[in-house]
């Protein structure tokens, strides 16, 4: 499904590089789990999967299904099926998250959505995220707090049914129980939709709640190491230091 | 009869609109007096440029024609009262029957002045003097058209009243005047809209609005305009509220080349309220000039105000505001909001927040900000789906929102239609 090539890439502005060559392939029904320290360039391989002109690709390719995701813009990369969770979800004022949900579900349907049967969908997994109904009425990412955003992606990712998910760190700003209930409802959608995720992270905590199939190691813009959901148990006990040389 | 006035305005033009209208003596007197005023006073000197206005080549009164009034009725609106009006007259008004047997008067000012002469001379020019600002006394010279509302005591009336006002003509000036008065514990939503079709020439649009609230009355006034790119929007607003009343502005302003508006409210008693909330666009070759003005003249008098301006392709958004609170108002409060998103480097928001503050015992408080759509925004938004057209949308749609969801649904629904085409 996902093909990436010695994928490399550097800050628009600054010319810094920071991706130097990535593979990874991912299929549909796995999960792969990215870890790696602090500036290994974890979220500017989400980044730049998604399009963010912050980034511009200096090499290799990503294909998803065939098409040369490189060429597209982060809009028609979406309709493909990629849905990138943020890790720090952006405020959007006066936009509520109720008719953004709406408005970006509209975009992938020809035919504009039977209003009752999507409010009743976007009920039901808003109750799974543990998510009031009022919070649907409130401005997207405004002044909420970091456990609400993340819960509110996870919700846009379940109602939008991606292909491909890509979550950064969304296990950041998550206390115990909101990491529960997050991982509950990805592991539902996991289950019922059989997508391809890629689940970045610093820590292995969130590796207890949702079992990847697979582990990859990032230091310094490349993966160092991957393997199977033992090597990041190994992680957890040696630390980082151990694995990059 | 002819359908046009000469271009240009004279004491005779002004003698042959009073007595075309049929008007009483004191009317005339009037109209003559402001006519002295207005070529006495020089142009503002602050503000935008007024100088093009060349008022010798504008056409100051012209009767609608027929055919316009029927391509009309069969579109009015079906709820509510419903005036509009085309060049200089209003001609159609429909108000609910049940309304009239209230007492409820909503009519053309001129046919107002006709039919209810005592109200009439009591209230008009009593809030905006002749002699207030040279575009006052040209519409108290030159007025033509308009409405006349009165809710009589304690009558609540629940769908607005609504006015359509348009231009026509090349070179047609429009001065429509309207006086609105809620008697004591009346209630009122008036909204007008304006627009003006392709004008292949620049034309003035200078009214007046005088609005009363008396003990207890609470007034809304609502204003979308639209006028075509080419039109000077000179308007004077300005209400006078009285013990324990509320008015409220609500003036959207897309259209024109220069719109110097700003909505004034009298704070005339003790627990009088008022609101003033703009929504401004400024595209390519526009200035809105827009504001609010607050004068708490009593105790216990409370004030709001929230302006937010929208600045594209070089346009230029510029909120001008005067709060005042006279000394002894004694627990007033007040609070100013002013939000400017600027869609370009190329476009501009001035803001002149002018408060003069003459007591100790009072809440006064004023926020200003100025914003750009950030690149992280726009690339949340795509990666949701939505082209960098949508997402611009969204986000000017949302900065707009708490201003357009005051609206009534269809007015909402237009505006944001309005927005999305300025913003293509």
């Amino acid at each position: 499904m996902l093909k990436i090539s010695n994928l490399q890439a550097r800050t628009t502005k600054e010319k810094q590089s920071i991706l130097k060559g990535i593979d990874l392939s991912v299929k549909s029904g796995e999960i792969h789990a990215i870890m790696g320290p602090n500036g290994s360039g974890k979220s500017t391989l989400c980044k730049t999967l998604m399009g963010h002109p912050r980034y511009e690709v200096t090499g290799g390719s990503a294909k998803f299904n065939g098409e040369d995701l490189l060429k597209i813009s982060p809009d028609k990369r979406a309709k493909l099926g990629i849905f990138l969770g943020f890790q720090n979800p952006v405020e959007v004022p006066g936009v509520t998250l109720g008719s953004f949900l709406r408005i970006s579900k509209n975009t992938r349907t020809k035919e504009s959505t039977n209003p009752v049967k999507f409010f009743k969908e976007v009920e039901t997994v808003a109750k799974n995220l543990k998510i009031k109904p009022s919070f649907l009425d409130h401005s997207l990412n405004e002044g909420s707090s970091g456990g609400e955003k993340k819960r509110a992606e996870i919700l846009q990712m379940s109602i939008l049914k991606p292909k491909l998910i890509i979550l950064d760190e969304i296990d950041s700003g998550l206390d115990i129980d909101a990491l529960k209930t997050v991982a509950k409802e990805i592991n539902r959608f996991f289950k019922e939709n059989s997508p391809a995720i890629i689940l970045v992270t610093h820590y292995q905590r969130i590796l207890n709640h949702i079992s990847p199939h697979f582990v990859h190691i990032m230091s310094e813009g490349r993966i160092i190491k991957s393997g199977g959901v033992k090597l990041a148990e190994k992680l957890e006990k040696e630390g980082y230091k151990n694995f990059i040389k | 009869m002819e359908l046009g006035s000469p271009k240009g305005l004279t004491k005779q033009l002004v003698e042959d609109i009073s007595r075309r209208k049929n008007e009483p003596e004191w009317m005339l007197k009037y109209r003559l007096e402001a006519f002295e005023v207005f070529s006495k006073t020089p142009l503002p000197k602050w503000g935008d440029d007024l100088s093009e206005i060349d008022f010798k080549d504008l056409c100051y009164y012209v009767k609608p024609k027929d055919k316009i009034k029927t391509s009309w009725e069969a579109e009015k609106d079906s709820f509510g009262g419903t005036g509009a009006q085309f060049e200089s007259e209003v001609i159609y008004h429909s108000l609910q029957k049940e309304l009239a047997e209230k007492g409820v008067i909503f009519e053309s000012t001129e046919s107002a002045l006709q039919k209810y002469p005592e109200i009439f001379k009591k209230h008009f020019g009593t809030v905006v003097p002749l002699n207030d600002n040279k575009f006052a006394a040209l519409n108290s010279a030159a007025w033509s058209g308009g409405s006349f509302v009165y809710i009589p005591k304690n009558t609540k009336v629940d769908l607005p009243l609504q006015a359509y006002f348009r231009i026509n003509t090349q070179k047609m000036g429009q001065f429509e005047r309207t006086l609105i008065i809620a008697d004591e514990g009346a209630q009122v939503h008036y909204m007008e809209g304006c627009t003006a079709y392709s004008c292949p020439t620049e034309s003035l649009h200078a009214a007046v609005v005088e609005i009363i609230a008396k003990k207890g009355a609470k007034i809304q006034y609502t204003t979308i305009q639209n006028w075509s790119k080419n039109i000077y929007n000179l308007v004077t607003k300005r209400a006078h509220a009285h013990k324990d009343a509320h008015v409220s502005w609500l003036d959207c302003n897309l259209g024109s080349k220069l719109t110097m508006k700003y909505p004034a409210i009298f704070l005339k008693e003790t627990g009088a309220s008022g609101e003033i909330q703009s929504l401004a666009f400024a595209g390519k070759g526009q200035h809105q000039d827009a504001g609010a003005k607050i004068f708490h003249m009593a105790p216990k008098t409370t004030s709001k105000i929230v302006s937010k301006s929208i600045s594209k392709d070089g346009g230029k958004n510029t909120y001008r505001g005067v709060l005042k609170v006279d000394k002894g108002c004694k627990g007033t409060k007040s609070h100013v909001s002013c939000n400017a998103l600027l869609l370009d480097n190329k476009s501009i928001s001035n803001t002149y927040p002018l408060i003069r503050v003459e007591e100790d015992e009072v809440s006064v408080a004023h926020e200003a900000t100025v914003s750009r759509i950030e690149e992280s925004q726009l690339f949340y938004l795509m990666s949701r789906g939505l082209s960098k057209e949508e997402a611009v949308s969204s986000i000017v749609n949302g900065f707009a929102n708490p201003i357009i969801k005051q609206l009534p649904m269809d007015y909402a629904l237009e505006l944001n239609r309005l927005l999305e085409l300025e913003i293509e």
